[in-house]
């Protein structure tokens, strides 16, 4: 079993804590000038996301998580569960639910995703940065306007819903940012 | 620039006070044998080798000089303490120590004060000085009383402020309680805007303070805090013999406990409060910190030209 003394710790560290797999998101080193030292850390639950903070005495050790991160091709979905591709070792990985919750709407057959492993099984799913997805639904827009002001829903093939401007119309690509899910552009196909 | 402003400023203040500027060595044949001080071991490469440390305070030294009829003394040196790394903490670091014959705990407070005032830009410190006792402080911050309180109540109330990790990490150890509640409870919440005075601490922790003669529960020791932060550690000193000599003993015997190398006693230095240590009050301020609350700065590494983390 890998551990990690609290010398080593530092942000983007797994470490885990009550038997989920956690990353440290800040270390703090705490010491009274004529006291004990301890490490009060801040940490990402990678299971939920739940930040929480906790102290460690100075010089303890702590498990390491077993986590990962690796680019995967997404392959195909049963509706729950997601099947994804490691490019080089052709190996296959289903992702529940929970794991591909807030990824899912963006995801297209083929694209390549950030999947977290841990102990070989996928705990989260983040979707590319930016995607291109086909519009399959949204109001007519007005001849003339531009892309200035107000815009209105659309509905992508992935099912997913985002705001573009008036003058873009069904079945057009358009490039999202996935981190605020945002239209940037058409796509010209 | 702004470190020389500092020093330069240090140095008229104890100029004009008329304390003596000293020099003594940082690499010393002894080092403070508390278990919570850990200090870096040089061994001498010549026929006959013996170790020194790299001082974590230069303490012992002033107060031989002190008992030698120096008079007020001051010293602004590096001090060294392994495995203090952080936001706050530089394995080594500037320290400012002085010692004043004949001063109280209230005249040594009153000292510091009109130190920091001449040092630390007026918006960082727009209210009054704040004087509490370690015991007030304690029990309104934490809701318990630190002289009184029961193992089994630090548990509870650990748990309660959501810190139930602290019931395995300081477990029956009183002093270890008392360090995890102050750091996490007492110093988060401590007044901001002005300088803080907490003094009485309990005997438990009396370093090297001398025992309050009416109450012997406390000890004549005092940290002083701007915004929660830590910037110094001062004491009525210490001067009867027998009982430092006693704290060392225990000291190295928790040391030995917990299976840590036990330094030898610094026998010059109980050799001079032997002889005569004067009643005195003596502080230590880490002026890295104190640049820190100037500019106010978020990280130690950003006021030091070569910070070790960054080599």
């Amino acid at each position: 079993m890998a551990t990690y003394s609290t010398n080593e710790f530092k942000g983007g560290l797994k470490i885990m804590l009550d038997n989920d797999p956690y990353n440290i998101i800040e270390n703090e080193f705490v010491k009274p000038g004529k006291g004990q030292a301890f490490n009060r850390v801040k940490v990402r639950n990678l299971k939920n996301g739940r930040v929480i903070e906790r102290t460690f005495k100075s010089g303890e050790s702590v498990e390491a998580a077993d986590v990962m991160e690796t680019e995967m091709q997404y392959l195909f979905s049963d509706g729950s569960s997601y099947t994804f591709m490691h490019p080089e070792t052709f190996e296959q990985y289903i992702a529940d639910e929970a794991a591909t919750e807030s990824a899912a709407k963006w995801l297209k057959e083929q694209d390549v995703c950030v999947v977290t492993l841990w102990n070989d099984v996928p705990l989260s799913v983040a979707p590319p940065n930016f995607v291109e997805l086909k519009i399959v639904e949204t109001d007519p827009g007005l001849r003339g306007d531009t892309s200035g002001g107000g815009g209105k829903p659309a509905t992508l093939e992935t099912g997913a819903v985002v705001r573009v401007p008036l003058f873009v119309q069904e079945d057009e690509v358009i490039k999202v940012d996935t981190r605020t899910e945002e239209y940037v552009s058409r796509v010209k196909t | 620039m702004a470190r020389a402003r500092l020093l330069r400023t240090v140095r008229q203040f104890f100029q004009r006070r008329k304390v003596l500027e000293v020099e003594t060595p940082s690499l010393y044949p002894y080092t403070n044998p508390e278990p919570v001080i850990d200090s870096f071991e040089c061994i001498t490469d010549n026929i006959n080798p013996r170790t020194y440390y790299l001082q974590t305070s230069p303490e012992f030294a002033m107060k031989r000089l002190l008992a030698n009829g120096s008079g007020a003394i001051f010293q602004i040196c590096k001090a060294y303490r392994k495995s203090e790394s952080g936001r706050w903490h530089n394995p080594e670091f500037t320290m400012l120590e002085w010692y004043q014959p004949g001063y109280t705990l209230q005249q040594l407070m009153e000292e510091i004060e009109s130190l920091l005032i001449k040092v630390i830009p007026a918006d960082r410190i727009q209210k009054n000085t704040e004087y509490l006792t370690y015991q007030s402080v304690f029990t309104d911050k934490v809701g318990i009383d630190p002289m009184q309180a029961s193992i089994s109540e630090f548990k509870d109330i650990a748990v309660q402020l959501g810190f139930p990790e602290a019931v395995s990490i300081c477990q029956h150890q009183r002093n270890a309680w008392l360090d995890f509640l102050f750091s996490h409870q007492v110093q988060a919440n401590l007044p901001r805007n002005c300088i803080v005075f907490v003094y009485h601490y309990p005997a438990c922790q009396a370093a090297l303070a001398r025992l309050h003669p009416e109450h012997p529960q406390l000890a004549e020791r005092v940290e002083v805090f701007i915004d929660g932060v830590e910037l110094g550690n001062g004491y009525r000193e210490l001067t009867d013999v027998v009982q430092q000599r006693q704290r060392f003993e225990s000291q190295q015997q928790e040391r030995r406990q917990l299976d840590m190398p036990v330094p030898e006693l610094d026998e010059m230095f109980l050799g001079a409060l032997q002889a005569g240590l004067p009643d005195c009050s003596g502080m230590a301020i880490g002026l890295d910190r104190v640049l820190m609350s100037m500019y106010n700065r978020e990280h130690i590494d950003h006021v030091l030209a070569f910070p070790l983390s960054r080599q």
